[in-house]
């Protein structure tokens, strides 16, 4: 990132007053979303989203299935490069670099902004080696035992695997590597995580789990989560982000908006927008 | 039968017996194709063993595996030793061709290729497989010999075993692409995005993360790819010579004969199937000893195939 100018306008001032639907945290911004469009081929999934993420807190991001949730996270670390038709339009801007600018290399922007998907992906690997992946691939010089040690006790997975290191990794139970994807995440030292509705394929203790493990991280990391489950959302993050599908002229699909940002105990007790309320009371999606 | 299927309320659920007449019939068709295969596989170990058991009876064991004879059946000398090791190097050279082609070929249609350029590439790729192994058997002797062989190794002779195992190769390179391809293909693009996620790039995704996940795959194609070089016929028929018999050598520059091409010329006569007794049927006994080493081949791969399936 070095190579990419740091030149952006810090100062912008955006009202934060309750009836704007864009609020903006207190705190460093991570990022600084602008008028950000997604498309798949044709297809506008998202649209006019605008909305800055502060360091070391928690962000969700709800609202109703194919709102364009994942897409939007996606676009934090550059995964949407992976899709063949993704395009974006507007800009994501990363500790004020420009993430879309020509001379990124999303290699670069994924080292410091890390994933955690869905679905738990151990490697078909030991448990050892998952966690060793992204510190070798990264050209990491330093002794790996002690980076896997500390990655799997930030990860609340230490004690439980410690004897069996060498086992592998799709011996866990799902809750089990699902921390580990979050161990081998954070072994590769990065700023932000991205999480895609981490605790979707986990019972509700292997949840609180990884909900206690978010808490912890959120000294050193700066997270954001997108999630369905809306105690979740409010249990956990600092601020949250509503997105939902409106119909648009053009075509029949449905293309998301950010309809409404702010900090979570806000948006959960006294939303300014009726569709915010309509979702988080369980009337809608 | 309809009255039986009456229920009190009057439903009748026996259905059309015609259609379930047909039904029947079609199952037994089917059952009549897969028993004739079991059958005809019985009967062909079966001939082979008796036959072969016959030939061991009649020669002295100690000359299979003495190397100084040679494969001369026409004058009793039965080194089986010989035409392994002919089978051995043709093979040998043929996978050293098709792995790196076949692999490759399979890494970049899978990881790299567009949509698009794969579309065009597969189809070639199947072309390829269809080549007629006569047709690659020329190609050893007008042009992998003269091209390639006698540059590497001047003064090789026409016909030798390196022409043949390069012929081979190319024949068995389709069959490593398409087997190791669809493993890499079925390696879930969740673990891709894994590394992708923790800043991998493409090279190390592809080695560290896509091939080791595929890895019982691409050791089945490769598994399957060797029976078939042994099992290669034609090919070492017309390109690695000594259609007569062979001592035993272990130079590719050199002709040379495989346990295929020791089979062909003893059943097409031009090496006088009459010679001493037993002869004829050393035919059955080379028979049942490829029949075994592909045989091996394919319950090692096939062991390794459903080890893939477990995985992820
Ligand atoms: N790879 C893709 N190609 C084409 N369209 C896509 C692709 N991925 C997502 N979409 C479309 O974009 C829209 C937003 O999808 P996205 O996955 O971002 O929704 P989401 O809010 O994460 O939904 P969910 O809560 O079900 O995960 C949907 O209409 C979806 O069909
Ligand atoms: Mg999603």
């Amino acid at each position: 990132m070095e190579t990419v100018t740091t030149d952006s306008p810090r100062n912008v001032h955006i009202d934060m007053g309750a009836r704007k639907p864009n609020a903006r945290p207190s705190g460093e911004p991570v990022f600084e979303v602008a008028d950000l469009a997604v498309y798949y081929g044709p297809f506008r999934a998202i649209r006019d989203v605008s909305m800055s993420i502060a360091q070391h807190q928690i962000t969700a991001l709800i609202g109703p299935s194919g709102c364009g949730k994942t897409t939007m996270l996606r676009c934090f670390n550059r995964m949407n490069d992976l899709i063949e038709t993704a395009r974006v339009e507007g800009s994501v801007r990363y500790h004020g670099a420009d993430l879309y600018d020509k001379r990124v290399d999303p290699v670069e922007v994924r080292r410091r902004i890390g994933m955690v998907f869905q679905k738990p992906n151990p490697f078909p690997k030991s448990i050892y080696d998952n966690i060793a992946f992204g510190p070798k691939v990264a050209g990491f010089k330093g002794d790996l035992d002690d980076v896997v040690e500390e990655s799997l006790q930030k990860a609340a997975l230490w004690d439980e695997v410690r004897n069996r290191l060498k086992e592998s990794a799709m011996g866990l139970s799902g809750g089990q590597q699902q921390r580990l994807c979050i161990a081998r995440c954070i072994a590769v030292r990065p700023d932000v995580i991205l999480m895609d509705e981490p605790c979707s394929a986990l019972d509700p203790i292997a949840t609180g789990r990884i909900e206690d493990l978010m808490q912890n991280l959120k000294d050193e990391f700066t997270i954001v989560v997108v999630t369905h489950n809306m105690q979740q959302a409010a249990r956990v993050s600092d601020m949250t982000a509503f997105f939902t599908a409106e119909v648009n002229e053009e075509q029949d699909r449905r293309t998301g908006v950010l309809v409404e940002y702010d900090k979570t105990e806000q948006m959960f007790t006294n939303p300014s927008d009726e569709r915010t309320e309509n979702y988080v009371t369980g009337r809608f999606g | 039968m309809a009255q039986a299927a009456m229920s009190p309320t009057g439903i009748d659920l026996s259905g059309n017996p015609r259609r379930r007449r047909k039904e029947t019939l079609i199952r037994r068709v089917f059952q009549a194709a897969a028993v004739v295969s079991v059958v005809v596989s019985a009967a062909i170990v079966f001939s082979l063993v008796g036959r072969a058991g016959y030939f061991l009876a009649q020669v002295d064991l100690a000359t299979l595996i003495a190397p100084s004879d040679g494969w001369f059946p026409r004058r009793g000398s039965f080194d089986v030793m010989t035409i392994f090791a002919g089978t051995l190097l043709v093979s040998g050279i043929g996978m050293l061709v098709a792995a790196p082609l076949g692999l490759g070929a399979a890494i970049y249609l899978s990881e790299y290729a567009r949509p698009r350029v794969r579309r065009y590439l597969k189809p070639i790729l199947e072309i390829l497989a269809g080549v007629p192994s006569v047709v690659l058997g020329f190609f050893a002797i007008t042009w992998i010999t003269p091209q390639i062989v006698e540059r590497i190794v001047p003064g090789a002779q026409f016909f030798n075993m390196a022409a043949a195992g390069i012929a081979v190769g190319i024949l068995i390179t389709p069959l490593v692409a398409a087997v190791a391809e669809d493993a890499f293909r079925s390696v879930p693009q969740s673990l891709r995005e894994a590394s992708y996620g923790m800043g991998a790039r493409k090279r190390s995704t592809t080695l560290n993360v896509v091939v080791p996940a595929a890895v019982s795959g691409v050791v089945a194609s490769l598994i399957l790819a060797l029976s078939r070089a042994i099992g290669e016929t034609m090919i070492v028929a017309i390109a690695s010579g000594a259609t007569g018999g062979s001592a035993f050598t272990l130079d590719p520059a050199a002709p040379g004969q495989t346990m295929t091409a020791a089979m062909t010329a003893l059943a097409i006569g031009s090496d006088q199937v009459r010679g001493t007794e037993g002869t004829f049927e050393s035919l059955y006994f080379i028979g049942l000893l490829l029949f075994l080493i592909t045989l091996a081949l394919n319950v090692i791969s096939d062991r390794f195939v459903r080890r893939v399936r477990q995985k992820y």
